[in-house]
């Protein structure tokens, strides 16, 4: 399992100026190690909040990376139509797909699994995979990849 | 109270530099007043993100004074925003038009209109500088204090339900609009 400091790490290396996030028992391990970095963490109360931030930040010039739940993902759907679909803009996020790694060996009936990547190809997003426990991962390319472009991205995190 | 058109009135004479972004139905009156690039009309909207965008607005260009028009029907949509807002010294002005309908859907009453105590729930909320006025002669005497600070404030008008409004429309495409604030924002 790659680890929070170097998940950080790669975060900044990968040029993102902001962290909109809203933390989940994944996420959250992130915590104690963004105080010391470059990054400006801000902290909504709600994943649409979350959206709606990073579309201010992009709109002056700053490169906010959104790091939410697939759950706050799904309450997010209008704000993230309007940024990406209305506003143009080039949101880029991370979504924590809970559940994920348990689920394919069978040992969860969480249903977050099933609906992460359908309502991500829903709201018409480009997305890629990436899991910190999978052998070989690397979380610098994931994330540089994520960045890289006008476009925007999601990243689905298993978790 | 005050008529919504009055309202903005009043800000327009007093916004000086600020970005102003209306939302709603601010925006089928703010053009009569300012259409420069300093005014970033959010229609199309998500309803109740105003406060949001307006915040990471500012907080993208620190120094940057951001006023964010609101309707109490969206702002109930996402009275989250306040809390996030209090924890910021962004200058960022929230500016609630508070007349008591979904104005632009037929005039249906939002969740608990007149029970609720928009200046206190910003209060509660943690943003410090909160104000109130309930006729026009208040506003008018009140707004350049209102809008002064370097932090977060919340305004809250008292304003004339009007029924019968269609949904308004900015007065440019989004793109357009976005183009003229990052130039007038020196981003290329």
């Amino acid at each position: 399992m790659i680890d929070a400091p170097t998940v950080v790490t790669a975060i900044v290396s990968a040029g993102f100026t902001h962290l909109v996030w809203i933390p989940d028992s994944h996420l959250g391990t992130w915590d104690p190690h963004l105080p010391g970095s470059p990054l400006t963490v801000i902290r909504p109360t709600r994943e649409g909040e979350a959206v709606a931030i990073a579309a201010g930040l992009l709109l002056g010039g700053a490169r906010p990376l959104v790091a939410i739940q697939c759950t706050g993902f799904f309450e997010a759907g209008d704000a993230v139509r309007n940024v990406v679909h209305d506003l143009g803009l080039p949101l880029k996020l991370i979504v924590g797909v809970r559940s994920l790694r348990a689920s394919r060996q069978g040992r969860s009936q969480d249903n977050c699994p099933r609906f992460a990547e359908p309502i991500t190809q829903a709201w018409q997003l480009p997305y890629s995979h990436f899991d910190p426990a999978a052998d070989g991962a690397d979380v610098v390319r994931s994330l540089h990849t994520l960045a890289a472009g006008a476009e925007p991205h999601v990243l689905l995190w298993a978790e | 109270m005050m008529t919504h058109r009055e309202a903005l009135a009043v800000l327009a004479s007093h916004r000086a530099d600020a970005i102003v972004i209306p939302s709603m139905g601010s925006v089928g009156i703010w053009p009569e007043f300012s259409d420069t690039p300093r005014d970033f009309h959010y229609l199309p909207s998500s309803m109740g993100q105003v406060v949001a965008l307006a915040l990471g607005l500012a907080l993208s260009r620190p120094g940057l004074r951001v006023v964010a028009l609101s309707g109490d029907g969206s702002l109930l949509m996402n009275p989250g925003c306040l809390v996030t807002l209090g924890c910021h010294t962004a200058p960022v002005t929230v500016i609630l038009i508070e007349n008591g309908l979904y104005e632009v859907t037929g005039g249906q009453p939002p969740a608990g209109v007149g029970r609720v105590d928009f200046a206190g729930l910003a209060r509660a909320s943690g943003i410090e500088r909160v104000f109130a006025f309930d006729t026009l002669s208040e506003w008018e005497a009140g707004c350049r204090e209102a809008l002064a600070g370097d932090q977060p404030t919340f305004v809250r008008l008292a304003v004339i339900g009007e029924r019968g409004h269609l949904t308004p429309s900015a007065p440019r495409r989004m793109p357009e609009q976005i183009a003229r604030l990052r130039a007038e924002l020196g981003i290329n």
